[in-house]
């Protein structure tokens, strides 16, 4: 008994990727131990932390959810494809520093994608609908104040780097 | 002047690896390991007749199967008690794999080894275990009648039973002009932290050298357990934390199985074996906490002034105690909060039962306790009709009373001392912050808009900054760079950032030049833990020794080069300066230079160091008698006893009328942890600790079923908050510091904690005009209370 293999093509974080997985391996598995791009974190495998989300053409998903050969063609981005060009921390992830809006760190990938998709179709939230956006992702060190700070201090942040 | 840190909101160092993905936590380690996966008991009580793994045998990439025969020498005997206690008197602990009886859901009964975890999972599932079923005894009042037993050499299933007492409390109660009972329950929840355990072990067979690396909250401690467990030299076993993706107490119930099993198969394939646990893994074989119920006679005078308290509860310690009694000595001690009780007597039984195992999860017992005083205090004031803060007034050690004994024995073996705290101004603060005297007016404004709000309140004292120690370890390389160590975990807490403030106040250098290990046995080697609150003052307190050991050693070296007294000289900005005349200086990158008399020059500024290098005294040695080489210093600071820390918190609560939903409005927050070192990170704390509060109190809850299945054992069932569930917090900070250490500082991790349920029941019970006495507590059972009181009318 043994894995059949599948070809499957798909970019991440701008790098394209031709891999050959096995048909059950989770996006996650792939991203973490055969791409080694380890940012990206597993709280739950089963969908409800939101560690794991990752931006699938854009849009927020739980990689612990997704068989990642059926993201032929794809453009995926983890927190990773997040940072500014020189590497270091770019908008998202200085407003999660700047704030105080992380602590172990474990959760904090799933926010910054979350919170970067969030930011391009609503750049300047409330302290409300901050909240509101950072509603599916599970925290267990923050209470939460300081992330809803880093919202909209990112919102500002992502607002000055516009040209 | 170097500008000064300690007090400062400076961000942390810690993050920018975190948020950017460069983090390294356990299961970012190891691809090149071999993975492990554990068949677990699907039954809560059962005898094993049978292991049947023939099917397994076929998997393509298992490498190896191993169940409790396999396990050779002390690796086969019981994990250790950790804690024991006189009154622990049936203390019993699990094999690393099940010998012969499961005892809970979850317990590991074999261990499989594959190329992959996918593979070592399909493995897993074609072991088949045939059992003998046993009856399970599931909750505390199952366990307190005994009609089954957990262990069948336990009787009662009592591990151990427990009595403190002040003096007579019962005849003081029957003496006092007023007695109330009250019966008090709270349920289980768990650390529960993002990321769950992890072991990667690595063997060289060449070194004959093991290094693990663990997601845990003591390095040392594991090091230890390991070499003793597994038959090896200490010094052939090193143990490094990683990143640690929250801790919250479950981490530091050490050695896991698994951190036995990992390093024990690594050495037999001679290839490394990493092992992660996954979510429901986590669920059913890590461990719980707060499950107790508590009965309570209060003897009390016309004042609502205490005469008298007894208090005897119930502790449910699930299938195990390898943590012992800390769980429920604390709450037998911390329960008393900045009260004075009369004369105080508390009893309590330990008991086993059919679930995981109960150790400390962040407020290690005081939530209980706190719960119990604090609904002790409202029933009284709602018998005398005071307000409730008045009788918490009343009842209050008064500063001038610091340090206070009251009269029992800690978790810690050390006299219950408060070294300093100031509750009535703490009161006046929290009164202030929440506006508590307007609440009247504001319920009045709600009620005539058709909402039912409520106000509550809940006070604690919580000992922190345990011994017996911690040390620091602290070196100058020749570029200036400031190394730090200390034996003790890190879980999230900004560690790094903190002890590289004091470090840079103590020393005089920049704060970006200290770099913080913590937890790698490789740098330091003794150590105790991360736990009850105790890294800052702790650590903190070790590496500010450290620093200025090491201060005073750069000043003596530095007065001999530039020929200057070193009472004339000072550190700053990572320079060693005369003072008044800062162009007389020596970089501390030189002095640590200076500090190694060389022989050999491996670089120009080792050069300085060597023998032709400069005039030296010909009569005395390169090295002075009681000196060593380098600038470098070891320091270890031991507490006679804890330091404790207090906190007030109020909470404005609005329920649905018709959905019974309670809504937390404002969470309000006074807090006195001593002298604060970065109140960012303080009030970073304080959140979490709030946030898990809340949870406790409406939502979270282990639902076992009556034969010991975990019914919720997912993030879809249990309910931690998300943002939606956490209200704003508001602080205000009183200090007044610690008597005991040498900054003054007591610990602040748990603290948001501990007050919440019982904050949060005053609230409900103002709103509703019901009693609340257990937590958490549901829409449902609101609701069921409601219209019980309405049958009853």
């Amino acid at each position: 008994m043994s894995d059949v293999l599948v070809e499957v093509s798909f970019s991440v974080n701008g790098a394209p990727y031709d891999l050959e997985v096995p048909a059950r391996r989770l996006l996650s598995d792939v991203l973490r131990h055969d791409l080694l791009l380890t940012g990206t974190h597993v709280g739950c495998e089963h969908g409800v932390c939101g560690a794991c989300t990752v931006l699938l053409d854009g849009a927020p998903v739980r990689a612990c959810l997704i068989f990642a050969v059926s993201l032929d063609g794809s453009a995926i981005t983890t927190t990773e494809g997040c940072r500014a060009p020189d590497g270091g921390m770019g908008p998202v992830q200085r407003a999660f520093h700047e704030c105080h809006a992380l602590q172990c760190g474990f959760c904090t990938p799933g926010f910054v994608t979350t919170v970067t998709d969030y930011l391009r179709h609503h750049p300047a939230p409330s302290r409300e609908e901050a909240r509101e956006a950072i509603a599916g992702n599970l925290c267990r060190c923050t209470g939460y104040q300081n992330i809803v700070a880093a919202v909209q201090r990112a919102a500002e942040l992502v607002e000055g780097e516009r040209p | 002047m170097t500008t000064k840190l300690f007090g400062e909101r400076v961000p942390r160092v810690e993050d920018a690896r975190l948020v950017t993905g460069n983090g390294r936590f356990l299961d970012d380690l190891g691809h090149d390991a071999l993975e492990a996966a554990f068949v677990r008991s699907p039954h809560a009580h059962a005898r094993i007749l049978d292991i049947d793994v023939s099917d397994a045998l076929d998997v393509d990439g298992l490498v190896a199967i191993y169940t409790y025969e396999d396990l050779d020498g002390r690796a086969g005997e019981h994990l250790p008690l950790l804690i024991p206690h006189p009154t622990l008197t049936h203390g019993r602990t699990q094999h690393a794999l099940a010998a012969e009886e499961v005892n809970h859901v979850g317990e590991a009964i074999a261990m499989v080894v594959a190329t992959s975890r996918y593979v070592a999972e399909d493995a897993a599932a074609r072991i088949r275990v045939e059992y003998d079923f046993l009856p399970a005894v599931i909750g505390v009042e199952a366990a307190r009648e005994a009609a089954d037993l957990v262990h069948e050499d336990v009787p009662g299933n009592v591990a151990a039973h427990m009595v403190q007492q002040t003096g007579d409390a019962d005849a003081a109660i029957d003496a006092a002009a007023h007695v109330l009972e009250l019966d008090l329950e709270i349920e289980r929840s768990a650390s529960m932290p993002l990321e769950g355990k992890g072991v990667l072990a690595r063997w060289d067979a060449d070194d004959e050298s093991l290094l693990v690396h663990t997601s845990t909250q003591t390095s040392t401690s594991v090091r230890q357990a390991i070499a003793a467990k597994l038959g090896l030299p200490v010094d052939r076993v090193e143990v490094v934390t990683p990143d640690v993706g929250g801790g919250f107490g479950v981490k530091i119930v050490h050695p896991w199985p698994e951190e036995l099993l990992v390093p024990w198969a690594a050495i037999r394939l001679g290839r490394p074996v990493k092992w992660t646990e996954d979510r429901r893994e986590h669920f059913v074989s890590s461990a719980h906490e707060r499950g107790q119920l508590h009965h309570v006679r209060v003897g009390y005078d016309d004042d609502g002034v205490l005469a008298g308290l007894s208090v005897r509860f119930w502790h449910d310690n699930g299938a195990y105690i390898p943590y012992g009694l800390i769980v429920p000595i604390i709450t037998s001690t911390q329960l008393l909060g900045p009260y004075k009780p009369g004369v105080y007597r508390v009893e309590f039984d330990s008991l086993y039962t059919n679930t995981v195992i109960v150790t400390p999860y962040r407020g290690a017992g005081r939530p209980q306790g706190c719960f119990v005083m604090e609904r002790v205090m409202d029933a009284i004031a709602a018998e005398r009709g005071l307000d409730r803060t008045v009788v918490r007034r009343r009842n209050f050690i008064a500063p001038d009373e610091m340090p206070y004994d009251q009269g029992l024995v800690f978790q810690d073996g050390r006299p219950l001392v408060y070294d300093s705290g100031d509750f009535p101004a703490s009161l006046d603060k929290l009164k202030e912050l929440v506006g508590w005297d307007d609440f009247t007016a504001y319920r009045d404004r709600a009620r005539a808009q058709g909402r039912t709000v409520g106000i509550g309140l809940a006070c604690y004292v919580e000992g922190t900054g345990v011994g017996p120690y911690e040390g620091g370890h602290l070196r100058v390389e020749t570029d200036g760079t400031v190394v730090v160590s200390t034996g003790l975990t890190s879980q999230g807490q900004g560690h790094q950032t903190m002890l590289a403030q004091i470090v840079a106040d103590e020393l005089g250098v920049p704060f970006e030049r200290v770099r913080v290990t913590t937890g790698d046995t490789r740098r330091f080697k003794y150590a105790v833990g991360t736990f009850a609150s105790r890294t800052a003052v702790m650590s903190g307190s070790a590496v500010a020794l450290t620093a200025r050991r090491v201060r005073e050693k750069a000043l003596a070296i530095a007065a001999q080069a530039l020929e200057v007294d070193a009472t004339d000289l000072e550190v700053v900005d990572g320079h060693v300066q005369v003072k008044g005349s800062p162009s007389s200086q020596i970089d501390l990158g030189a002095v640590a230079v200076l500090s190694n008399p060389l022989r050999y020059a491996f670089d120009e500024a080792a050069a300085r160091a060597t023998q032709f290098a400069a005039p030296a005294d010909p009569d005395r040695p390169p090295i002075e008698a009681g000196e060593r080489p380098g600038l470098e210093g070891t320091e270890y600071y031991s507490p006679p006893r804890s330091t404790f820390a207090n906190g007030m918190h109020a909470v404005v609560v609005e329920t649905d009328a018709d959905t019974a939903e309670i809504k937390v409005l404002r969470y309000c927050v006074v807090h006195d942890c001593g002298t604060l070192i970065n109140p960012m990170i303080v009030e970073g704390q304080i959140h979490g600790g709030v946030a898990q509060g809340v949870g406790g109190a409406l939502y979270e809850r282990m639902e076992y079923a009556p034969d010991g299945q975990l019914l919720n054992a997912s993030f879809m069932d249990f309910l931690m908050p998300y943002a939606t569930e956490v209200p704003e917090i508001e602080i205000d900070h009183l200090v007044t510091p610690s008597p005991l250490n040498p900054l003054g500082v007591k610990g602040a991790g748990e603290a948001g904690v501990i007050p919440g349920a019982a904050a949060i029941a005053s609230a409900i019970e103002d709103a509703e005009g019901i009693t609340i006495t257990r937590m958490p507590i549901s829409p449902s059972e609101l609701f069921e209370l409601r219209r019980a009181r309405k049958d009853s009318a």
